[in-house]
């Protein structure tokens, strides 16, 4: 153990300054100091993908990182994806699809889904689920996570934007 | 009666149709509150040493130094847990000579698996609390390790615990007489030894538990990842001796169960005991590596068994052995003995021979417990019966489709029994073997599979029918003498606004237990669904039930809240009577409205009859009784189980040359009775299905000869992933049960049931070619390339 660190970084488009331990996992510092608890941790060794958030745009597993790592960077969390609304349409078709069941997988589930369409517009399902091998699931059997991610990639090929998602009745 | 339900184009007509999870939104947004999530003001962590060693003595334990650690508020031991906690035993009365050594939230004076929890301490975090366990010193001296089923029955074998006689935790018997001289005297026997490997649950939330002792008040408050606070609450209450009404247990959102989070953990009994000794809430989180080795394990089991056939292809007899190893303990309060149980109660449950014999052991040895995790005993079963028919359809010189057709209980036989004493109401397997065909080209896939094995193409097709037992009445957990309920209860209100609360017994998951009791409710109670609030999980405001597990959500919770709306209906029209100056029986609840029955013509809305019984109750006739709110308990009545059935076919590609399997795509046809909501039971049968094919395919606790379990981290204990799973068409055919209005069975179990079962079969079926054949799962590369020989 050493030192708590000064930190600053910014997380959901507000930049914070901390004091960190070291040994503080990015995962454990968003979920315990910032209350951001939509990053789950499932199983604290990169695995299971869980913890996913991007990190300067890119999908990454907060558990393997230390928040001192992450200074100066910009992490996005399920959180700021859903204010932003950057992530309204995959939750409109997972809901739609009941691509989740337990939730636990589903915030990890959604920033794999986002940075696979950011680097292939229009992926095959092969490509889906190749693209979610790294995000753990042990409720749906994948099959409706594929299907949802699927009908996205072809509603933003087509320009399509989804309302808002949270302000709707279910 | 099912009559009156099923219409699907009056107002409100929500029972069979597929809606979305209202509760799912909060957990797409990231505002799910799992008990991972919970932070109390001034809670504590726990933190707990384990054993190094699969068996051995504890001669001393020194925390002195760990006591002095930052942050540390309490170490606490066996022998200080067990001042405050009461032991449980982990046996069922009904299990005639059943036995298992008592139990205390950490060990008293002798270890009996590797991870075992030993010494707890709590510390202000969990880093700080897992800190001072590396200091707390334990002298462990080492006793010798069961931990092979043959030799731990031996006489005179080692003992998994000092505190039992021997290793065997319960012996059953099944024989409806004359076996060996069928055996004798059929035309083809065919013959396997079977085996399972242990795997477990491996929920993506691991278990957690944040219980809050308030000694002020007396009160316990619970928040537990759990499918049955109301178990748990009885047994909080009684093993620590808090009035039960003083117990609260809350179950929020739960990162999956499975089975998994309805037993006692010896960490969970001690975390109870921690915020009572500390006076403030404690919190305990199992890491990854905790889980593997404390979650309980499955499915251990080694079954040899054979089949007789007479010349045509009829199946005459099955004669089974079952040996299955369970851990040290048998779990409590469901024991580790009934999934052995189902497993030879069924076995050949979808076809109709009538003779049968069965030897089951379980036994102890020293490992994790197993008990019961989804579809329990259901894929052994389904398994060991599936290949036999396999084998005996080629000795036959049948298809194996035919094969079955042949022997299949018919859908007119019904009602009758099994050979091992199941009652079936009523089951589908004809019909649903018809639709299975149509629905994967059978005889097509069988033309392909043939032009591809003459161009060196080794595609392998599976079929595994099964029955699957849900529902469980009074008749099992409650004769056992468990305080298990096998009833539900509902409270039941139309709010002030002509709104609906429903408070009800069952509890969610994730397979949209919520969604479909608001449903249930807003159908038969005539409103718009959004106008329904379905509350779970907390003891403290729902009435006691049984909660989530067999597949009950459905069947028991559904008619609870089914019976509950139409009380709670039939009083609404009575008052609105009473307003209206009309006859109960003229009126009718419709979209919110009171309207005339016969016209459909408004006479008065909902919410305004609520307000006039909650604001203005001095407005009504003096003999009008305003009963907005009701409590409804239910309980199955009629048979003691709701069986289900269905059938699977899985298609496969087999690399001869590397062993590497591709499941190319998986069907299955089910029969759940009443489909409440068809998007929710597809999706509960597409992942029990994936379930089914990691047993087969990538899941095993593997252990050493010394009790070490080798590979239990997600890195290294293999779980199927997006990219080796198919796609899983999901075909239905509907047999109420008649036993309820509702006619609901469940569906949570039938994937997982045959699953394995198809998947074998289909391997097997690749393999045919080449004289070879497996029957063990996971069917590993390695396992499957040593069947051909080439390793």
């Amino acid at each position: 153990m050493s030192a708590p660190l000064h930190v600053t970084l910014t997380v959901n488009g507000e930049t914070l300054s901390r004091l960190i331990e070291p040994r503080e996992t990015l995962a454990d510092f968003l979920r315990r100091d910032l209350g951001l608890t939509g990053t789950h941790t499932g199983c604290e060794m990169g695995v299971c993908g869980a913890c996913l958030v991007l990190l300067d745009g890119v999908p990454v597993h907060a558990c393997l990182i230390f928040a001192v790592q992450a200074a100066g960077a910009n992490i996005a969390t399920v959180e700021g994806l859903t204010e932003s609304a950057a992530v309204t349409d995959l939750q409109r078709a997972f809901h739609e699809r009941n691509a989740l069941q337990c939730g636990f997988c589903t915030p990890g589930m959604l920033i794999a889904a986002q940075g696979l369409l950011d680097r292939t517009p229009m992926p095959s399902r092969a490509e889906i689920r190749d693209a979610l091998s790294g995000n753990y699931c042990r409720c749906t059997g994948y099959e409706a996570i594929v299907d949802a991610i699927e009908t996205v990639a072809r509603k933003r090929a087509a320009g399509e934007a989804a309302p808002r998602f949270a302000e709707e009745p279910a | 009666m099912n009559a009156p339900l099923g219409s699907l184009d009056r107002p409100n007509s929500y029972i069979g149709r597929a809606v979305t999870r209202p509760n799912a939104k909060r957990l797409l947004v990231g505002r799910g509150r799992y008990v991972t999530d919970l932070t109390l003001p001034r809670m504590l962590h726990a933190a707990f040493l384990r054993s190094p060693y699969a068996h051995a003595r504890i001669a001393s334990i020194d925390a002195e130094a760990a006591r002095a650690m930052p942050g540390v508020r309490l170490v606490a031991t066996g022998a200080d847990l067990a001042k405050l906690c009461a032991p449980w035993v982990g046996t069922l009365d009904h299990f005639t000579g059943m036995k298992s050594a008592p139990q205390w939230p950490l060990p008293l004076e002798e270890v009996l698996w590797s991870g075992q929890a030993v010494v707890a301490v709590v510390a202000d975090t969990r880093a700080q609390a897992e800190d001072a366990v590396e200091a707390v010193l334990v002298a462990f001296e080492e006793l010798p390790v069961v931990a092979d089923i043959d030799a731990a029955r031996e006489a005179g074998a080692n003992r998994a615990a000092a505190g039992i006689e021997d290793n065997l935790c319960f012996r059953s018997r099944l024989d409806t007489g004359g076996i060996d001289a069928i055996f004798a005297g059929a035309a083809h026997v065919v013959e396997e030894e079977f085996h399972f490997g242990r795997h477990t649950a491996v929920t993506l939330e691991p278990r957690a538990i944040l219980a809050d002792w308030d000694a002020s008040e007396g009160k316990l408050t619970v928040h537990h990842a759990t499918q049955t606070p109301y178990q748990f609450q009885d047994l909080y209450s009684r093993h620590y001796g808090i009035p039960e009404a003083s117990v609260r247990v809350i179950a929020p959102d739960i990162g999956g169960s499975f089975g998994m989070k309805l037993h006692v953990y010896h960490e969970d009994m001690a975390v109870i005991g921690l915020s009572l000794l500390c006076r403030r809430p404690v919190k305990y989180v199992a890491d990854r590596m905790e889980s593997f080795v404390s979650d309980i394990h499955a499915r251990d089991h080694r079954v040899r068994a054979r089949m007789a056939v007479d010349a045509g292809g009829t199946i005459l007899a099955m004669d089974v052995d079952d040996v299955t190893a369970i851990g040290a303990f048998s779990a409590y309060p469901r024991t580790s003995a009934v999934e052995g149980n189902q497993v030879i109660r069924l076995m050949g449950a979808p076809y109709g021979f009538r003779n049968y014999r069965a030897e089951l052991a379980v036994v102890f040895q020293n490992k994790v417990q197993t008990s019961q995790y989804r579809a329990v005993g259901h894929p052994i079963a389904c398994t060991v019966t599936e290949r036999l028919i396999d084998m005996a359809a080629v000795r036959a010189g049948l298809d194996p489709a035919a094969m079955r057709e042949k022997n299949l209980i018919p859908d007119d036989a019904y009602p009758c029994s099994s050979p091992t004493g199941y009652r079936f109401e009523a089951l589908s397997h004809q019909a649903s073997l018809a639709k299975l065909k149509a629905l994967m080209d059978y005889d097509g896939l069988r033309a392909e599979q043939a032009a591809l094995r003459a161009r060196g193409v080794y595609r392998g097709i599976g079929l595994a029918a099964f029955v699957e037992i849900s529902n469980p009445s009074p008749a099992f957990y409650g004769i056992g003498g468990a305080r298990i309920s096998a009833q539900d209860g509902a409270t039941l209100s139309i709010t002030p606004s002509g709104e609906v609360r429903c408070l009800i017994s069952v509890t969610e998951q994730g397979q949209g237990t919520e969604t479909i009791i608001g449903q249930i409710v807003a159908d038969q109670l005539g409103v718009a669904r959004e106008k329904v609030r379905v509350v779970t999980g907390d003891t403290e405001t729902t009435p006691h039930g049984g909660a989530t597990w067999a597949c009950r959500g459905a069947g028991i919770g559904g008619e609870t809240a089914l019976q509950a709306a139409r009380r709670l209906r039939d009083n609404v029209l009575a008052l609105a009577a009473a307003i209206l100056q009309a006859r109960p029986g003229d009126l009718d609840l419709r979209d919110g409205l009171i309207v005339d029955a016969l016209s459909g013509a408004e006479r008065i809305r909902l919410a305004e009859v609520a307000r006039i019984a909650y604001f203005r109750s001095d407005t009504l006739p003096p003999d009008a009784s305003a009963q907005l709110s009701i409590t409804h308990h239910y309980a199955p009545q009629g048979y003691p189980f709701a069986f289900t059935n269905g059938i699977q076919g899985c298609h496969v590609e087999l690399d001869v040359e590397t062993g590497l399997v591709k499941i190319l795509k998986h069907w299955v046809v089910e029969d759940c009775g009443r489909i409440i909501n068809p998007l929710l039971v597809d999706e509960q049968v597409r992942g029990g299905v994936v379930q089914g094919l990691g047993a087969a395919f990538f899941e095993e606790c593997r252990y050493d000869a010394g009790g070490q379990l080798t590979n239990g981290s997600l890195a290294d204990y293999l779980v199927p992933m997006a990219g080796e799973m198919p796609d899983i068409v999901v075909g239905h055919i509907e047999t109420p049960t008649a036993d309820t209005a509702l006619g609901a069975k469940g569906c949570g179990e039938a994937g997982t049931a045959a699953a394995a079962a198809a998947a074998l079969n289909a391997v097997n079926d690749a393999m045919a070619p080449f004289g070879a054949s497996i029957a063990q799962i996971p069917m590993t590369p390695a396992r499957l390339l040593k069947s051909f020989g080439k390793i």
